[in-house]
């Protein structure tokens, strides 16, 4: 995979992009946060943004491994909603009486609805762990971590690359949509986990607590954010990271070199695979909603949409991508609702033919062109200068 | 025996034969059963009546049903003629001012004339209406129950028959043996043996319950199955172990027979899916298997060909309107307004169009955007989901996002039953039209000019090059034809699915992992593969009974394969690293 032509230039000013995302999304995580509170930002904007910062981590997951590493994985939003499905366990839990079964009387022992309607009388025993919110919390990154361990020591062991890998992933999460798609799966059926009430005690939905709850989501999801770019910034300057970027451009050598490229290939795998998990359990209180439709493998296409938009192989282009793509999505359904797809499907094509690099590369674009221009200018202006030279020496 | 003897014997049975079969028709043609009805409504006396009335059973005249409805809604009235002559009647359709209604003639069906040739009007309060009590009703409900048996419709008959036997009614089983001895039709024949069994199956008498468990197990059919094993649990119940003894076999033989047709149905069922995924992939295995593009409109193009077919469809009808998006331009196909076999040929009509229709599109696209991504195979990927993503609305907004209809034409929305294993034609056509295809293909790339030349580019893009080849034309070519093919793809499948804007997406996980079991670049093992999947996918969803699970299986069993061949079954064998 060829650089795009701004990478030199980016690996030098990766210190400036560091300090501009660490500023942006701390200035973020503060004043959003402050202006809702004093009622000049609404409740529903902070959710969206929330949401937001969620897709952000998705992209950065998937940064990590087309950008960083080379490998195109098309099942990106399966360890997403996996990691929102482990958390939405919890909070189907949390509803408890509440449910609309129970209130009506035909729910004694405080089921999830779906449940009940499916006719179960008691919970099955693997849900019952995630009454606790630790063990939740674990479970997000276990789960997805394990299915990246085993998928991806099978396919890097085998050496599947390149475009095979990414049709596997896609089959992977293809595979696994349609069984959460199952309703003796006990994950929901189609309809997924919603309706949630409450997370760790405080109300999700009622009118006076929900916003403060919807704010400390937002301000989570940012920190989380934050983390993760400070993690990616620091792998960035190891020693570690420069040969996953030499995999990405050169796998064979690399190998040849005598490095285990499977074993860097799995971890970067499995990093990307919780960051996406953590994404997706903070998506899924503030959505209120996950269900098989988000691990569809269209879902993750788009989120590599939102990276090449953005600009693969930087901290910032993913992040740009997903808060700029979704905030399009925000406005462009509204406004022209038979056209959001074409106006995506046409950013896709627009970018990958004509903008390689992304919305990143935008900048030194335009710069290299500007210096071209102001050259090639000197270098006219400086030709009339010799035949006025020239002439005048003729002149005289 | 000598021969002479042997024929004299032969045509004696002959003769016998066509003797019973001229007498029935006689028979047959002394009173028709209108004629009957005539004489049970002049009858006076009710016991003959009713006699006369269950003489009637096992015909199969509609007249029968509308008489009888007519008479019981007292309807039928005698009318007595200048001279003297009773004509039973029915009064139809609806009363004028003096309340009198058109009157038809029981005996023949046509209206009552007078003596100038006049149709008569008649008015009901002035005749005597023609009587009915409990028990004639009753003999006529008997008598209209058994007419479906005798019906002319074959249809309507098994049904009759089947209805008969699994309500296991003993007293419609000596019209069931009657029917039996006349009746023609080998599936009927074979119905009414399965009925009568069945019927006989609910005897008290043991006898008569294991010479009927006998013929089930003969018959075989698993449609008993349920029946046999209730005597079964009834024959344990009442300790009779002779009886017990014999159901349980019978229910081994149906049992044996079920798991027989079961597996064959299997066969033939994972032999058409493994076809309709071979004719999906095979486009895919020429554009990304020869030229490496990820093309994730390789769906759309499917649906491009199953659009086709919706219009050619709706041109060989009454045509069709439609508004193309954004550009708000109304379209008007006239339609041919052909009917009948003219019509049903759109189907034949339809495969080349929508072969050159995704062709078109194919040709486009590979113009437009893929021409620029042949070095960037990960991005062809990303570009063609663009793409694929604005055909889709496109198609959304042209034709709705619903999905349209599609009709199967007459040879292809029949079956054959052989030995209780059915297959349908749709099925047999889609199996008997990949083979075709496959070598189409094969010939194109082998024996022709152009596929001399697609071979050359696809395996070495700067040397075909260097040698004087057209690269850009041929990569258009073949593109155009992965595409064409996934269009033929999209012709079949509206025999087979939905025809809707996203149906394309239905295939396209299924496709890429076909032509990667198969070997990127080997048209065989797209082949193998295809009909391999196909068959795994049938067969375990009939062992889990879950078509899901057996697909996540399928899919599970796809990704260890590869972890055994990494390149697919057949890959190409080079040198070269990447």
């Amino acid at each position: 995979m060829s650089l795009p032509a701004t990478k030199r230039s980016y690996l030098r000013s990766r210190h400036v992009e560091f300090t501009v995302v660490g500023m942006l999304l701390l200035a973020l995580t503060v004043i959003f946060p402050v202006l809702n509170a004093h009622g000049m930002l609404s409740d529903f904007t902070i959710t969206l943004w929330g949401k937001y910062l969620c897709y952000a981590l998705l992209a950065i997951s998937v940064d990590l491994l087309w950008g960083y590493t080379g490998l195109l994985s098309l099942g990106q939003a399966l360890f997403f909603s996996l990691g929102g499905y482990m958390f939405g366990m919890y909070l189907m839990l949390q509803i408890g009486m509440l449910g609309s079964y129970a209130k009506a009387g035909q729910n004694p022992s405080g089921l999830p609805d779906f449940m009940v309607f499916l006719g179960h009388t008691f919970l099955p025993p693997f849900w019952r762990p995630f009454q606790s919110f630790g063990f939740s919390v674990m479970m997000v990154f276990v789960l997805p971590g394990l299915l990246a361990l085993a998928f991806g020591f099978l396919a890097f062991r085998s050496r599947i690359k390149g475009v095979h890998f990414s049709i596997l992933t896609q089959a992977l999460t293809y595979g696994a949509a349609l069984m959460f798609f199952e309703n003796q799966f006990l994950m929901g059926g189609n309809n997924g986990f919603t309706d949630f009430k409450f997370i760790l005690g405080h109300s999700l939905v009622d009118n006076d607590a929900g916003p403060a709850t919807m704010r400390g989501l937002f301000i989570a999801s940012a920190l989380v954010l934050l983390t993760v770019c400070v993690f990616c910034h620091w792998l960035n300057g190891t020693k570690f990271s420069l040969v996953r970027q030499a995999i990405r451009d050169g796998e064979n050598r690399v190998l040849f070199s005598g490095y285990a490229t499977a074993n860097f290939k799995l971890f970067v795998f499995v990093i990307a695979a919780f960051i996406a998990a953590a994404g997706g359990a903070l998506f899924v209180p503030q959505a209120g909603i996950i269900n098989p439709d988000q691990m569809t493998p269209d879902k993750s296409i788009e989120a590599v949409v939102w990276v090449a938009v953005g600009g693969r192989g930087t901290l910032i282009g993913p992040i740009i991508g997903a808060i700029g793509i979704n905030a399009l999505r925000s406005w462009a359904t509204q406004a022209y609702p038979d056209s959001w797809l074409i106006i995506l499907g046409a950013l896709f094509l627009g970018v990958v033919l004509f903008l390689p690099g992304g919305i990143v590369s935008l900048p030194g674009i335009i710069s290299a062109q500007w210096k071209k221009r102001k050259s090639s200018r000197q270098e006219l202006s400086s030709a009339p200068d010799d035949s006025g030279a020239s002439s005048s020496a003729v002149k005289s | 025996m000598t021969w002479k003897s042997f024929l004299r014997a032969f045509f004696s049975t002959l003769s016998l034969g066509l003797g019973f079969l001229a007498s029935g028709r006689a028979v047959a043609a002394q009173e028709t059963p209108r004629a009957t009805i005539v004489r049970a409504i002049l009858c006076k006396d009710d016991g003959p009546k009713r006699e006369i009335i269950n003489s009637l059973a096992g015909q199969g005249d509609e007249a029968i049903r509308e008489l009888f409805a007519a008479w019981r809604e007292d309807s039928l009235f005698v009318y007595t003629a200048l001279d003297g002559a009773k004509v039973p009647v029915e009064l139809t359709g609806p009363k004028d001012a003096q309340g009198a209604q058109t009157a038809v003639r029981v005996d023949n069906g046509e209206s009552l004339h007078d003596a100038g040739g006049q149709p008569l009007r008649l008015i009901g309060k002035q005749l005597t209406a023609v009587e009915h009590d409990a028990s004639l009703r009753r003999a006529m409900k008997a008598v209209v129950d058994l007419l479906d048996l005798g019906s002319p419709d074959l249809t309507k008959r098994l049904r009759a028959i089947q209805t008969f036997g699994f309500a296991q009614k003993p007293d419609k089983l000596a019209a069931m043996q009657a029917r039996s001895l006349i009746e023609t039709d080998d599936k009927a024949k074979d119905a009414l043996h399965l009925a009568i069994a069945l019927i006989q199956l609910a005897d008290p008498s043991d006898d008569v319950k294991l010479k009927s468990l006998g013929e089930l197990r003969l018959l075989h059919s698993a449609a008993s199955a349920d029946l046999v094993k209730a005597t079964l649990a009834k024959a344990l119940a009442d300790a009779k172990p002779a009886v017990a003894a014999v159901a349980t076999a019978t229910l081994a033989a149906i049992n044996h027979h079920r798991s027989v047709v079961n597996f064959f149905g299997t066969l033939f069922r994972g032999l058409s899916a493994g076809s309709i995924l071979l004719v999906v992939a095979l486009g895919l295995a020429i554009t990304f298997g020869l030229m490496g593009i990820i093309n994730m409109a390789h769906g759309e193009m499917i649906t491009v060909g199953a659009y086709a077919t919706y219009i050619t469809q709706n041109i060989f009808g009454e045509g069709m309107n439609f508004t193309l998006p954004f550009v708000k331009i109304a379209v008007h196909l006239p339609g041919l307004h052909l009917t009948g076999w003219a019509y049903q040929l759109y189907f034949l009509a339809a495969i080349p169009i929508g072969f050159f229709a995704a062709a078109l599109v194919g040709i486009g696209l590979e113009r437009s955007v893929i021409r620029f991504l042949y070095r960037r195979p990960l991005e062809s990927l990303l570009a063609t989901f663009g793409v694929s993503l604005i055909l889709q609305q496109l198609f959304k907004l042209t034709f709705g996002s619903n999905n349209v209809n599609v009709d199967s034409p007459v040879y292809l929305s029949s079956n054959w039953t052989i030995f209780d294993v059915t297959f349908d034609w749709n099925r047999v056509f889609v199996i008997g039209f990949a083979a075709a295809i496959v070598c189409g293909v094969w010939l194109a790339l082998t024996k022709t000019p152009l596929g001399l030349l697609i071979r050359a580019v696809m395996q070495n893009r700067t040397m075909a090059s260097c040698m004087g080849v057209r690269t850009q034309r041929v990569n258009m070519l073949t593109f155009g034809l992965g595409s064409g093919l996934a269009g033929l793809a999209g012709v079949f499948v509206t025999q087979l699915g939905t025809v809707g804007p996203s149906m394309g997406q239905e295939y396209i996980v299924d496709s890429f992992m076909t032509v990667v079991v198969g070997g990127v670049g080997s048209i065989f093992g797209t082949v193998v593969s295809a009909l391999g999947i196909g068959l795994a996918d049938q067969s375990l969803q009939q062992m889990l009974l879950s078509p899901v699970l057996g697909k996540i299986l399928v899919l599970l069993a796809i990704i260890l394969f590869l972890q055994w061949r990494p390149s697919g079954l057949f890959s190409t064998r080079s040198r070269s690293l990447d």
